[in-house]
């Protein structure tokens, strides 16, 4: 942690991929086939099972075809710091974090 | 010395004690158990009624719009706002509004209108840049940042670490060392204190510390040949330390207030589930035992409530309360860790789960020991005081 992405590879975001995650507390990314990344998101304390609960609703949501995950307790300062991330690299926030209705800080990594 | 509440203190502390648990508590339930905001939405609705009440910006003074409360009363009002799960850090989450940083009231009237007014209006965010990596205890010594003047403006360089809300924020108070004549007092006399826009070209927030807290996490920041404007010198050149040091003293009354209500609020769920729990045929609460743990937590609870109500009127008597507001502070953070860990181990398994605020408090009362000063140097504080100023 601290000012890096999510050091894992993209998996298939399925079904199957969902129900093996642990049921910890944790943060995700989604991204459609070319990488995009479409959404970050966490799990938090009120999922039943954690990233399991979480990734399994995405992928009833259907936002992207891959995902990549990281435990944390931390998971909302981790979140806040992925969605900074994001948007210095980008310029704006994932499409599926568009509904965001509070500010998310300015970060300027160094590269 | 008499702690009793006059009836109009009464009054506020039932007023906001019902504004908790009918309009704040509710709320959580469906917030994240870690949250630190509402949803816009109500959090507009509950300014709206702090306003109403007359209680929006509660510690502003009165010159500056506010309604004129006394130390006191804040303090009763402080403990009163942390009752909740988010309370130690956002308390009420900030619907209340807040008094900015205290030393802007320091500032010119040009200062004033720029950063100031709009910050009580709830327009702005400042934050506060003191601690550096090279240390914060002692930040008169630490400094490292620099800040030399080309013409109208000074140009400064350094890093600053674990500045809270320095990525939202619209300006932030930054201590740099001006002058290297700081003679017998060690460098105290050479560091000016600066209002810098955050979107100044130079400033720039280089990560998130992650801690223990998880909102309102920590920043590192850094200033890359930073122009700021002579005008946006706070108070005198080479005279910044007093203006952090006033600030450093003052809040130490409210931020022990704090931990005192989530202590008190331990406490109550402490009492309520030793007497409902039964293990070995018997309630927890007829385990002497238990009995104890719970008179330790009166006895803490006491203690820090009467040191937050003796600085406070100190504050109020406009007498001297460098020690009150230390002592205030070390043995309110000190004893309220040691009553929530207490209540966690009453509460057993369910102690440690995000289903009771408990965990989240024992995680954030560890930072209090440290944030705004560390015990050891609110017993150096004291132990200065007590010596005398001339003991060397
Ligand atoms: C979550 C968080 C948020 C923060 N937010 C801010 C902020 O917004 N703005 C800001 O400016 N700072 C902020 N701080 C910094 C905080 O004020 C400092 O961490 C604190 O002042 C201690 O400084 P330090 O960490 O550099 O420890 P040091 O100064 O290196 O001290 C280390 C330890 O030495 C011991 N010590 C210190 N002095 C003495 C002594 N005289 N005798 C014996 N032992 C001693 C203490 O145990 C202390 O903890 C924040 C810190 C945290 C953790």
């Amino acid at each position: 942690m601290g000012g890096l992405a999510i050091a894992k590879p993209w998996v298939p975001l399925t079904a199957a991929a969902a129900a093996a995650l642990p049921a910890q507390l944790g943060v995700y990314e989604i991204a459609d086939a070319d990488g995009t990344v479409v959404r970050i998101g966490y799990a938090g304390g009120r999922q039943p099972f954690g990233l399991r609960s979480a990734l399994a609703a995405e992928v009833e949501a259907g936002l992207g075809t891959q995902f990549r995950h990281e435990a944390t307790h931390g998971y909302l300062t981790r979140w806040e710091e992925l969605l900074m991330l994001h948007r210095a690299a980008h310029g704006s926030l994932p499409t599926g974090n568009a509904d965001r209705r509070t500010p998310v800080g300015r970060l300027r990594p160094l590269t | 010395m008499d702690f009793t509440l006059t009836d109009e203190q009464q009054l506020i502390v039932d007023t906001v004690r019902r504004f908790v648990a009918e309009e704040v508590v509710p709320l959580e339930a469906d917030l994240d158990p870690d949250a630190g905001e509402l949803d816009p939405d109500d959090h507009a609705r509950l300014v709206a009624m702090t306003r109403e009440m007359g209680f929006y910006g509660f510690d502003i003074p009165e010159e500056f719009g506010g309604p004129g409360l006394d130390v006191t009363t804040r303090a009763l009002m402080a403990i009163e706002m942390s009752q909740h799960r988010a309370g130690l850090y956002t308390p009420c989450y900030g619907t209340f509004g807040g008094a900015g940083l205290a030393q802007l009231f320091e500032a010119t009237e040009e200062q004033k209108e720029r950063y100031l007014y709009p910050t009580l209006r709830g327009e702005k965010l400042g934050c506060f840049a003191l601690t550096e990596p090279s240390g914060g205890s002692d930040p008169g010594r630490a400094i490292q940042t620099r800040g030399h003047q080309d013409g109208d403006e000074w140009v400064l360089n350094g890093a600053k670490l674990y500045i809270s809300g320095a990525d939202k924020a619209d300006y932030a108070l930054v201590f740099a060392r001006t002058s290297d004549d700081g003679g017998a007092t060690a460098g105290r006399n050479g560091v000016t204190a600066f209002i810098v826009e955050t979107d100044t070209p130079g400033f720039n927030v280089r990560r998130v510390v992650h801690t223990l807290r998880s909102t309102r996490y920590a920043t590192e920041i850094s200033f890359d040949e930073m122009r700021v404007p002579a005008e946006n010198v706070l108070g005198e050149v080479n005279r910044g330390f007093a203006i952090a040091n006033d600030r450093l003293s003052r809040q130490r009354i409210p931020y022990a207030a704090g931990c005192l209500g989530v202590a008190i609020k331990a406490q109550e769920m402490a009492i309520a589930w030793a007497k409902e729990r039964e293990v070995f045929g018997e309630r927890l609460a007829e385990k002497q035992s238990i009995q104890w743990m719970l008179v330790d937590n009166e006895i803490d609870i006491r203690h820090a409530r009467w040191c937050i109500l003796e600085a406070a009127q100190a504050a109020d008597r406009n007498d001297r309360f460098r020690t009150e507001a230390a002592m205030a502070k070390l043995v309110a953070t000190e004893a309220s860790g040691r009553v929530v860990d207490r209540a966690m181990q009453i509460h057993g398994g369910l102690g440690m789960t995000k289903d009771l605020p408990l965990e989240r408090w024992y995680r954030e009362l560890r930072i209090r020991r440290v944030g705004e000063g560390p015990s050891e140097v609110q017993r150096l504080i004291m132990a200065r005081e007590i010596l005398g100023g001339s003991f060397k």
